[in-house]
């Protein structure tokens, strides 16, 4: 057992575990659990989670890394996802996040900030076309962005 | 308050109903998705004081049967792009663009008073338009799956139950027998409304033939298409509506345990439909032995963790049973072995939603709208370049024309309409020419287009379907599982290929190149992710080969869209030298001299078109 996992508490987990049940049906629902609390999936969890489910940590990790939801790597503060579905495509979506990701020192490959302040992804559709373009901070929708406005909102953010 | 026989139940609608009839007005405030980003609960909150303040008798719950004012967080009334969207009833004044500093004046003149606000009412060129039905976007809608949306409380069962809630699967439970039940939606020609169109009767059918003690009942709520959010809508504006049509099929099919599948990106149609079914439970419309009838059935909410190929039947039912949502080889089918292995009834949630009008009005009803073959109404999101956007029901079989020019106002900003990508990812494009095509299951069909679950995305002249074509692959070749080669393979050089094109390196051969690698996936893949994946550049070849070409030999996009192949370049006979472009200019690529016309060095231009604004003469030109 690594030094990390010996110092993790795991007294979330087995909340997430109790609320969910401990069937191997439930495992993409704790790990949704799990992702909510932590903001991702630490490694740590897996050996607890193949105990407690009875099923193979190579299963669970399976399931972690299929899913676009879950992130191995910690997330910052603020997740920023700024939708690129078809509707927000064609009224321009890009240009906001090129200028999320320049004030931001942030690219497709390094989607989040050193201090963990912020994390831009992309998303395919919010739901939300009808205002488009539109992006999430933390699930709260902003409608009808502009680039202009997403600086706006960074330095409002920002405090 | 738990039901516990049919009286019961019609007692407490009769008594809901009677509540409801006595509230003298209700304030219909839109709380769906749209109009909550736009501040719908401030507004909400903004009613609430002003009708705390305002000395009349109000309520925002129907259980109080002494109040004359209803204030309710209603679900979608369509018109999302004007949100947040009020509605008075009875009288039907719709407002627009309401803001919480106008509640006092909406109380003052259309609650207290029957007078209608006239700024922020629908205007048709300088006519307001007070009522809903008067409004040129709801005028050739026909609401039947959309009913109540908008127009009860999408949080309280009680109001469900006071438009006449659970009185088909009353009817259902009662009255008819499973065979009945097939028999009425088999004679309703109700067509899955997730995209494929397979008849919802046969599917029910083959599944209440199987001879398994425990089947399920799945609602496929994983609504992937970029550009559609009908299923968010009726979930989160009519919960109740689409869990009635689970239950009927849970009744016809023998089945006593249901799953609705979300999508991670909905919480709020998750919410609201915990609530819902909670609600259902604690009166006794869910559970064991629902109404003393012998009948138990369960619902349970999964939500998914993002994944688009989880739209598949057997990647859905592999994500809920805990794995990765992979598909599967076909057959057997998910009627005979579905989730954990057992007989499956899995349909979307626009088809649950169309049930409960079958079995409370008959087939015969359902039959009268829209062509034979393809019955009912269908909701579509309405979106894009287009004046109206929002959510919409139209009866099956209007043409295209009708739904754009009419329903969705024609084109924004007056921009000359130029294709509508139907059906998502998995469908096509439509053109000019096919604007008076009726839109049915087999219409579309026979046009390389498909229904699909209903996304709309109109394009206008300025949208290049090179790239739009790329756009969806893109999305496509990222939600490939990986289980099948042609697919996993496939879409990654289509990618590259569409790439190549939109950036200037496109090579002779390319369109045949692409054309014969979407056969290909076409023909191989496993599931219908792959076998729909080559659609969007299937269609755009078909119908825009032209842009491709220009894409691909002259190295220029017609819609002026790709970066990589615009040019920038000064009309000579519209300059008149004021050298505002190359004041603006970050590389110092425009020169000339004043008064004369200036010039665009293209070696030097990075195509931030900075000029094109600041030319006040509309001298600098893209193209």
């Amino acid at each position: 057992m690594s030094e990390a996992s010996e110092t993790f508490d795991f007294q979330d987990v087995d909340e997430i575990i109790g609320a969910a049940g401990s069937g191997p049906s439930s495992i993409i629902a704790i790990l949704q659990g799990i992702q909510e609390r932590f903001r991702y999936i630490p490694r740590e969890v897996f050996p607890r989670l193949a105990e407690r489910l009875s099923i193979s940590e190579a299963r669970i990790y399976g399931v972690a890394t299929f899913y676009e939801n879950f992130s191995l790597e910690p997330k910052g503060k603020f997740v920023i996802k700024v939708c690129d579905g078809t509707a927000c495509h064609v009224r321009k979506s890009v240009p906001i996040l090129e200028r999320l990701r320049s004030e931001l020192g942030l690219s497709k490959e390094r989607v989040t900030t050193e201090d963990l302040g912020f994390t831009v992804e992309t998303v395919a559709c919010l739901g939300a076309c009808a205002l488009a373009p539109a992006l999430t901070v933390n699930d709260k929708v902003y409608p009808a962005m502009t680039p202009d406005k997403a600086s706006e909102m960074l330095r409002a953010l920002k405090g | 308050m738990k039901l516990t026989n049919r009286a019961e139940l019609v007692s407490l609608r009769e008594k809901c109903r009677a509540a409801a009839a006595s509230e003298k007005k209700r304030i219909l405030v839109c709380t769906d998705n749209g109009c909550l980003a736009s501040g719908a609960m401030d507004v909400y909150e903004a009613f609430r004081k002003e009708l705390a303040a305002s000395g009349l008798s109000w309520s925002v719950e129907l259980t109080r049967d002494d109040h004359d004012i209803g204030l309710k967080r209603s679900g979608c009334h369509g018109l999302c792009e004007l949100s947040v969207l009020v509605r008075i009833e009875p009288d039907g004044c719709q407002y627009f663009k309401v803001k919480p500093e106008d509640c006092r004046e909406i109380v003052g003149t259309s609650v207290k008073k029957n007078g209608c606000v006239e700024r922020l009412s629908h205007n048709v060129n300088g006519v307001p338009a007070h009522r809903q039905d008067e409004i040129p976007f709801y005028k050739k809608q026909n609401r039947v799956v959309l009913e109540h949306c908008g127009r009860i409380d999408a949080n309280s069962i009680l109001e469900y139950l006071s438009v006449g809630g659970y009185s088909a699967f009353e009817r259902a439970l009662f009255d008819m027998t499973p065979d009945e039940i097939v028999r009425d939606v088999n004679e309703s020609n109700l067509r899955g409304r997730g995209g494929g169109g397979f008849k919802t009767g046969r599917k029910w059918e083959q599944v209440k033939r199987q001879a398994s003690a425990k089947k399920y009942v799945v609602c496929n709520g994983d609504e992937g298409d970029p550009g559609a959010f009908m299923d968010s809508s009726i979930m989160g504006s009519d919960p109740h509506r689409m869990l009635e049509g689970m239950m009927i099929a849970g009744l016809a099919c023998g089945s006593d345990e249901a799953y609705i599948y979300v999508r991670a990106e909905y919480p709020l149609a998750v919410t609201r439909l915990k609530k819902a079914i909670a609600d259902a439970e604690e009166h006794g419309l869910l559970g064991d032995s629902i109404l003393g009838s012998g009948f138990s059935y369960r619902i349970r909410i999964n939500r998914g963790a993002g994944a688009f190929v989880c739209g598949e039947g057997s990647a859905l039912t592999a994500s809920i049973e805990g794995k990765r949502g992979m598909p599967r080889t076909k057959p057997p089918r998910t009627v005979e072995h579905g989730l954990f292995d057992k007989p499956t009834v899995l349909n979307n949630v626009e088809t649950f939603a169309s049930v409960p009008v079958i079995i409370e009005r008959g087939a015969d009803f359902y039959r009268s709208i829209g062509p034979e073959n393809s019955p009912g109404t269908k909701t579509y999101s309405l979106t894009g370049n287009v004046l109206n956007t929002g959510l919409i029901e139209v009866p099956m079989g209007m043409t295209l024309r009708d739904v754009i020019f009419d329903v969705g106002g024609g084109m924004r900003g007056g921009t000359e309409f130029k294709a509508v990508q139907i059906g998502g990812p998995s469908g096509g494009c439509l053109t000019k020419d096919h604007l008076d095509l009726p839109m049915d299951f087999d219409s579309l069909k026979k046009v390389g287009a498909m229904v699909g679950s209903g996304g709309l995305v109109i394009m206008d002249s300025y949208t290049c379907m090179v790239e739009v074509a790329r756009f969806f692959m893109n999305f496509t070749q990222n939600e490939s599982c990986g289980k099948c080669i042609p697919c996993r393979e496939g879409t990654k050089r289509m990618l590259a290929i569409l790439e190549r094109i939109v950036d200037g390196r496109g090579e002779d051969g390319d369109i045949d190149l692409l054309l014969e690698i979407g056969d290909l996936i076409t023909h191989t893949s496993l599931c219908g992710l792959g076998k729909s994946a080559a659609g969007p550049v299937v269609s755009t070849i078909k119908y825009f080969r032209d842009e491709y070409e220009a894409h691909i030999k002259e190295k220029r996009c017609p819609a002026g869209s790709c970066k990589k192949l615009t040019r920038i370049s000064i009309d000579p006979a519209k300059c008149k030298g004021c050298s505002k472009c190359s004041k603006v200019c970050p590389v110092g690529a425009v020169s000339g001299k004043i008064k004369e016309p200036f010039a665009i060095d293209v070696s030097k231009c990075v195509k931030c078109e900075a000029c094109v604004g600041a030319c006040p003469f509309g001298a600098v030109v893209k193209g």
